[in-house]
């Protein structure tokens, strides 16, 4: 029964280690992924309405206010 | 100043979007070809059993590698952007694409994790036909999971099978097969992707032609030059079918675009296609200038190409701005007069919910409904505005037709040269071959300028402008992240030259 899930456990190992170009890319993977997920996503681009805003109905208010409520540029409250 | 702040903020998250989107675009459509090109080297090397062919084969495969791992994710960057910049846009979309998003990501992420491992890690590991069908799930997986992201810039371009709710301030949608099979949605998929087939054929031949100049590895590269001229040429075809379709559904449902890459500021009967021109920068909506410094017309072209109907009225930038009654074309000025009803109503409907008044909301969602495919224009305050910038989508798309004819002689020519054994001397042909790859992603990328930059200001055609679309936040923030991106990206994209030519450089021999 574990035979199965240990050749695949076993295939993924050893193709891992004899991977020679692979590790590089692996690395430039892993450090990219850190850089995106962990600098670039906690710090720098949060979601914006998520942060925001708790529920759902309120993000929808926001955006209904937005729309109807627009300051475009050179454009003016429509509804006040 | 406020309207300076809102323009330059907008300016700001498109450049960043833009950025990204052509930095991503690098690699997508490579791997969309070279995968295929994999798949097809492998099956020859299986039917063969020729060790030469599975050399060649894992030489391409490690080329795919590298353009894959430097790639990888980079797209997860543009969703950051909406939820960060574009969050209004993102809200009123989410209920369309959240969901088919996720599971192509999930299934695309599975798919891959297995067969792209027994792609790389199973050569002698696994039977023949198991590696080979691995290599031809990862070809099919890649390009299926380019669907729905291009079915969603297809739904932009032309919102189908979706009604807006006022109560959650969202799309729903209202029919799946709809915005799947939308024209805009088909003819995207099917040009994009094959665009993809074509720069990866050029990729091949790029390097297999410096292989030929270098006189190295001359039997390798002139194998993989007939397999990548015989999927280039086809693909190359498909590529000028399919953007026949997509030009055709511009002149259906975008119109302004199409006015915008052909320059055609006047509607006409029996309008001529432009080959070659040069515009007049000077040239605004409603003016009597001359559009053109220089250009040559294909007469009557154009009519049959945006309606399949030779002779046939094509409405200019100045018939969709100020209106043609005679030809039923309603103006841009018109439309912003009932965009700004809807809007209105809109509110109107709000208010009436806030205060519990059931009546006046039935009778403000009514009118909002005449009005509501007019939305986004009330958002305008001249009709002007509804024009994008003709320059950039003029030559952009003369520039992708161009090289895209180009690209068919050059495969056609590589193939017949190859097949007689006369390619190794042909140095002039050679060196174009080895700069087809640039010009290659110079037209992928023009392709994607066309697109976007042909619909502007929107967001989602007619009913949402980038204007409205966008997060109301500090700009700073946006040219701060704008910049990291351009650091960011300057330095994968050296390490994925810096690695692709190392390989290169070793050639089918390395590991």
């Amino acid at each position: 029964m574990l035979l199965m899930p240990r050749k695949i456990v076993g295939f993924y190992v050893n193709g891992f280690r004899s991977m020679t170009l692979g590790k590089t890319l692996w690395k430039i993977i892993l450090i990219k992924l850190i850089i995106i997920f962990v600098v670039i996503r906690l710090f720098f681009m949060p979601d914006y309405l998520n942060t925001r805003f708790k529920t759902d109905s309120e993000r929808a208010q926001h955006v209904m206010n937005v729309i109807t409520r627009v300051h475009v540029p050179g454009g003016k409250n429509l509804i006040p | 100043m406020l309207e300076q702040t809102g323009l330059e903020l907008v300016n700001w998250a498109r450049a960043q979007f833009a950025l990204t989107a052509m930095f991503h675009w690098i690699f997508v459509p490579l791997t969309l070809g070279l995968s295929f090109l994999c798949a097809f080297f492998e099956s020859i090397y299986v039917k063969t059993g020729k060790e030469e062919w599975r050399r060649l084969t894992r030489f391409w495969m490690r080329l795919f590698g590298i353009n894959f791992a430097i790639g990888v994710a980079t797209g997860i960057i543009l969703e950051f952007e909406f939820g960060t910049n574009w969050s209004n846009y993102s809200w009123m979309v989410g209920d369309i694409f959240g969901a088919p998003l996720a599971i192509e990501g999930l299934v695309a992420f599975f798919l891959e994790a297995t067969f792209f491992a027994v792609m790389f890690f199973g050569w002698d590991r696994v039977s023949k036909g198991f590696h080979l069908f691995s290599t031809w799930m990862v070809a099919i997986g890649s390009n299926l999971s380019a669907l729905w992201i291009l079915v969603a810039n297809g739904w932009m371009q032309f919102p189908t099978g979706m009604a807006f709710n006022p109560d959650k301030a969202r799309f729903e949608m209202q029919n799946f097969w709809d915005v799947l099979f939308s024209p805009v949605a088909v003819s995207k998929f099917t040009h994009t992707t094959s665009s993809g087939f074509l720069l990866g054929s050029l990729f091949v031949i790029s390097v297999s032609s410096w292989y030929l100049l270098k006189g190295r590895h001359k039997d390798m590269a002139k194998k993989s030059i007939v397999v990548a001229s015989v999927f280039g040429l086809l693909s190359a075809l498909f590529v000028g079918f399919t953007g026949d379709e997509a030009a055709y559904t511009d002149a259906q449902k975008q119109p302004m675009k199409l006015a915008a890459f052909e320059g055609l500021w006047k509607g006409q009967e029996n309008a001529g296609l432009v080959a070659l021109g040069v515009l007049n920068p000077d040239k605004r909506p409603g003016d009597d200038k001359d559009p053109f410094i220089f250009e040559i017309r294909v007469p009557g072209l154009l009519s049959l190409l945006a309606n399949r109907s030779p002779g046939s009225f094509v409405p200019g930038i100045d018939d969709l701005v100020y209106g043609n009654s005679a030809q039923g074309v309603m103006g841009a000025d018109e439309k912003i007069k009932r965009g700004k009803v809807a809007i209105q109503q809109l509110a109107a409907y709000k208010k009436a919910q806030q205060l519990g008044d059931q009546v006046a909301a039935e009778t403000a969602l009514q009118k909002f409904n005449d009005y509501k495919a007019y939305l986004g224009f009330g958002y305008l305050d001249s009709p002007e505005q509804a024009v994008p910038p003709v320059g950039i989508t003029f030559y952009s798309f003369h520039a992708m037709v161009a090289l895209g004819t180009l690209f068919i002689l050059i495969f056609f020519i590589f193939l017949v040269l190859t097949m007689k054994d006369r390619i190794e001397g042909q140095r002039a042909l050679l060196l174009l071959g080895v700069l087809s790859l640039f010009l290659g992603f110079i037209a992928s990328e023009a392709g994607w300028v066309v697109a976007e930059v042909g619909r502007q200001p929107w967001a989602i055609q007619d009913l949402l402008p980038v204007t409205v679309a966008r997060t109301d936040i500090n700009v700073g923030s946006v040219k701060t992240t704008f910049f990291m991106f351009l650091v960011t990206f300057t330095v994968l994209f050296i390490a994925e030259v810096g690695i692709m030519l190392k390989q290169i450089q070793i050639g089918p021999e390395g590991k």
